[in-house]
Formats: C-alpha cells, sequence, structure tokens
C-alpha cells in the first residue's frame, strides 16, 4: 500500500505545487521575493562606495558589506521560506486538512525546505545583477568558500524557522511576528558587518555559539585577509547539525502538544 | 460484524473540562452512523480524535484496523474527511486544491478523478476559479469532493450540507447514499440536521456533554421515546435534566 510509505517524493512534490501554485498565482508574493533585496543592495552598494574611500577596512576588502548583505540575505530568505510556508497554512486554515492526509511533518518540512531554497535562489538573483552591473562586485569572488557558507546559512534559516514554528505551534498567532524579527534581533551578535572581537568579551561567546559569527569570520577571512579558514567553517557545521537536531526536536514536541490542545483544528485567521 | 471504527473509554479532557467522557461505541462496515448532539456535545471533538487530529487523554480508536495513538498512518490513505470548520486554501484554485489533495493521497490519474468529482457534486464550471471566491454552499460542495479524492474507505462528515440550499443538499445526500452503496464505504456523519440523518443513517449515535446518551436506528429511537419524528427524540435528549457538568470542548459544535 504506496500510501503508508514514510517518505513518500510525491506527497513532497504535492507540497511543493501547492506553495508554486500561491506563489506564481500572486503578484504581490512575486514581487515581495525581489523587492527586498534588490532594495538592500542598493543602499548597501551606495554605503559601501562611500566608506571605500573613508574607511581603510573597506578600502581593503571591497564589497566586504555587500557580501555580509547578500549572505545574511540568505539565512534570512531561508528561514522566511520555511516559516511563511507554515504560516500560508495556518492562514488559510487548511493544517486540519493537511494533517488528515497521508503527509508527514517530515515531507512537509523536506518540501517548505524545498521552496526556501527557491524563494532564496529567485529572490536573490536580482541583486546579485544589480550587485554586478552598479557596483562591479560580484559575490562569486568568494570563490570555492561560497559554497559553504551559503549551505550554512541556508540551515541555519531553518533550524531558526523550525524554532519559529515550534513557538508559533505553542503559543499560537501571538508568536508569528517571531517569523520576521527573529532573524534581525539575532544580528547584530552574528557579526555580519563587523568582527566578533568588535563585541563586549561578555557577548562573545553567544555569538560564537551562532553558526553565522564563524560563516562572516571566516567571509572576512577570504576577502580581508584572502585566507580560507577550514576551521571557522567547520564550527558552522557542526553548530547546525546541532541546532538542526535540536529545532526539529522542539518542532515535533510542539506538534505533538499542538494535537493534544487541538491546535491544528484551531490555528487560523 | 467487521468493525471499522471501534472506540473504548474514549476521554478528552481540557484542564478540569471533560469535552469527552469514557464513549465507547464502534461503527460497522459498510454502514452510515449518524453522531447527533447539541452544540458543545463532544461531536466535532470526537471526530477530531478518530482522525488523530486531537491526541486522547484517555482511551483506545482503531480504525480499520490501525491504533490511531501509534499507527495512524496506516489508515490515514483509505479515510478522508469534509468540514465547514476547516477552510481549503483561498488563493488557490478549485482544480489546484484538488490536484494538491490527489497529489498526497498519491492518486493516479488525478486530472481524470478530478473531473469526475466535479461533474458528480456539480462544480465543473467553478474549478478555475479561486477557492476564497465560492460561496459557502460551493465551498461545502469542494471540500466534499476533496473528501472524496482518494474514495476513502471510511469517510468522516462534520454538517456535510451545511450552508447548501434544499436543492443541493438533497443532490449530495443521494451522491452520498449512492457513494456508499456503490462503494461499500462506511460513514460517520456529525449533524444537527435531522432530515439528513433520516435520508442517510442507518444507525445513530446521541451524545450529550461528552457523554453518548443512547444508541439504535432511527426506528428503534422513536419508539423508545415514543415519538414520530428524530426531532423530536433530539428535543427530548437535548431537554432532559444535566446527566454530568461538563464544558463544551472546541467551541465549534
Amino acid at each position: 500500500m504506496s500510501g503508508q510509505t514514510a517518505l513518500s517524493v510525491r506527497r513532497i512534490d504535492a507540497m511543493v505545487l501547492r506553495y508554486w501554485y500561491l506563489l506564481r498565482g500572486s503578484v504581490p508574493r512575486l514581487l515581495d521575493l525581489f523587492y527586498w533585496p534588490a532594495v538592500n543592495v542598493v543602499l548597501w552598494g551606495f554605503f559601501s562606495q562611500f566608506l571605500a574611500g573613508n574607511s581603510s577596512f573597506v578600502a581593503r576588502a571591497g564589497g566586504v558589506l555587500l557580501a555580509g548583505m547578500f549572505l545574511w540575505d540568505v539565512m534570512f530568505r531561508s528561514q522566511l521560506g520555511v516559516s511563511v510556508g507554515f504560516l500560508e497554512e495556518m492562514w488559510s486554515r487548511n493544517l486540519g486538512h493537511m494533517f488528515v492526509s497521508p503527509l508527514r511533518a517530515h515531507e512537509w518540512l523536506i518540501a517548505l525546505i524545498v521552496v526556501s531554497i527557491f524563494r532564496t535562489v529567485v529572490g536573490l538573483a536580482p541583486a546579485v545583477l544589480i550587485a554586478m552591473f552598479m557596483y562591479h562586485f560580484s559575490i562569486f569572488d568568494l570563490g570555492l568558500p561560497l559554497a559553504g557558507f551559503l549551505a550554512n546559512l541556508m540551515m541555519m534559516g531553518w533550524w531558526l524557522a523550525l524554532l519559529i514554528v515550534a513557538a508559533i505551534l505553542r503559543y499560537g498567532q501571538g508568536a508569528e511576528n517571531l517569523a520576521w524579527a527573529a532573524a534581525f534581533v539575532i544580528s547584530p551578535i552574528c557579526a555580519i558587518y563587523y568582527p566578533v572581537s568588535t563585541l563586549p568579551v561578555w557577548l562573545q561567546p553567544v555569538a560564537l555559539s551562532l553558526p553565522g559569527a564563524h560563516v562572516f569570520e571566516g567571509m572576512r577571512g577570504v576577502m580581508v585577509d584572502h585566507v580560507f579558514h577550514g576551521r571557522l567553517l567547520a564550527n558552522a557545521i557542526a553548530l547546525n547539525l546541532a541546532y538542526l537536531i535540536i529545532s526539529g526536536a522542539v518542532f515535533l514536541w510542539a506538534f505533538h502538544g499542538a494535537r493534544i490542545r487541538g491546535k491544528l483544528l484551531q490555528l487560523g485567521e | 460484524m467487521e468493525k471499522i471504527i471501534s472506540v473504548e473509554a474514549l476521554t478528552k479532557r481540557y484542564g478540569a473540562s471533560v469535552a469527552v467522557d469514557r464513549i465507547s461505541f464502534a461503527v460497522a462496515k459498510g454502514s452510515v452512523t449518524g453522531l447527533l448532539g447539541g452544540n458543545g456535545a463532544g461531536k466535532t471533538t470526537t471526530i477530531a480524535m478518530l482522525l488523530g487530529l486531537l491526541v486522547p487523554s484517555s482511551g483506545t480508536i482503531q480504525v480499520l484496523g490501525a491504533d490511531m495513538a501509534r499507527h495512524r498512518h496506516r489508515a490515514l490513505p483509505f479515510m478522508n474527511f469534509a468540514s465547514p470548520y476547516i477552510d481549503l486554501p483561498h488563493r488557490l484554485t478549485v482544480r489546484e486544491n484538488l490536484v494538491v489533495y490527489a497529489g498526497l493521497y498519491l492518486i493516479d490519474r488525478p486530472k481524470r478523478r478530478i473531473a469526475e468529482l466535479a461533474d458528480a457534486l456539480d462544480f465543473a464550471p467553478l474549478l478555475d476559479r479561486d477557492y476564497g471566491s465560492l460561496s459557502a454552499g460551493q465551498k461545502t460542495r469542494v471540500a466534499l469532493a476533496k473528501a472524496l479524492i482518494n474514495t476513502p474507505r471510511l469517510l468522516l462528515l462534520d454538517e456535510p450540507t451545511a450552508s447548501l440550499d434544499p436543492d443541493s443538499a438533497d443532490r449530495i445526500r443521494f451522491y452520498l447514499k449512492d457513494y456508499a452503496r456503490m462503494t461499500g464505504a462506511t460513514m460517520l456523519i456529525a449533524s444537527h440536521n435531522m432530515i439528513e440523518v433520516e435520508r442517510l443513517c442507518g444507525d445513530l449515535l446521541i451524545m450529550r456533554r461528552g457523554k453518548i446518551v443512547d444508541s439504535g436506528t432511527p426506528d428503534e429511537l422513536t419508539g423508545r421515546y415514543g415519538r414520530e419524528t428524530l426531532e423530536q427524540v433530539f428535543l427530548d435528549i437535548a431537554r432532559a435534566e444535566p446527566i454530568a457538568p461538563a464544558e463544551p470542548a472546541t467551541g465549534r459544535e
């Protein structure tokens, strides 16, 4: 009986299709994919040009701010892709139907991750082109390490999203603003635009407990010192794997709790 | 009698409130059973537990031979559900919604199945309209199509003809009765609508304040209460002295 398989590509495909239908049918949702990254790159591009003539740090590594912006946006878009996907189901009061179908929670999460990759790539592509043509900066100049940075920031976005979804399942719609706010809350300690050493000493261990700080230190290593620190990337991978396991467990706990409290029937606009 | 649903001492508590209170019942294969009761009787809570959407506080549920607490995914591909209280995505068209659910139930030839259902439930002209733009009655028909997409062996329906005009409601009842006859499917229908219950159901379970207070065929119940119609029986039971303090569960019934 094929319906009983623990992991069905067709069910994952059906959920990906569901988000694709939603996206293609909504011009505001499509514009939202491109709009903020494009505005961000224009803003940070001009700011970088100004600082290049006034700051020795930026002058030494042209594009370090733009690279920070791009990479952080990868994390943010990945997180949004998953958490907004969940919110779409909640807003449309569809959770009840979804979970009386054979769909399994992990199949849905895989679909959300696939959609988040799509949203991130499609959303950032115009911003990458704008940076190339307006500021002569290419994120691809980071070379092979870029793949490692991107993979880690995407993973960070996914586990952060899982924690946000768990919070919404546990605390209801009052927690839905976390989907937009969480990334901003942790951004100061992820050392996106400055080294971890800039932070107060007591805050530095907190920063280093997040994979983002290791990725951005690694990025500056490549761009400023022209050295790739494999150790930083390994730290980020280890932290991400640990957080993915923890956040997955927290999500499953929250999902079970939602089934105990009847939240799958109640959550909605 | 082969049991499709078997419930033993099923209870759902929310803190001190008891929404469903140690109910036990069985539903035979191929039967159409009505779950009757007033607002807050525990019908929707019971159906949500049968579907696995809600975890019981205690008791056991077997559906299609699967223990729903541990192996609900063994039963879910062969059952389905419709309720006016759970929506489909508004911004997807009717066709898109049904294609997605056909995928989730791993339906072969989904286009053909969707066309069959659209024809049978009379919504073919609505297939390319946004679900959110439909009237309440049209939504009910589409939700029913979603519930039938996998040709379920067990169909759970919560007020299946709510919001339908009498003509549409009558057609749907006819279709459901025909579906049960043709496929041998089992149905459990929660309803306030006594005409519907009389038309469709061979067996009835009557709930009040979280308990099953009576059961039987429509004839048995009307005979037992000395009444001519089920509506009179329903009113007798609803207006009887309180049997036990209990609170509404979901506030949806």
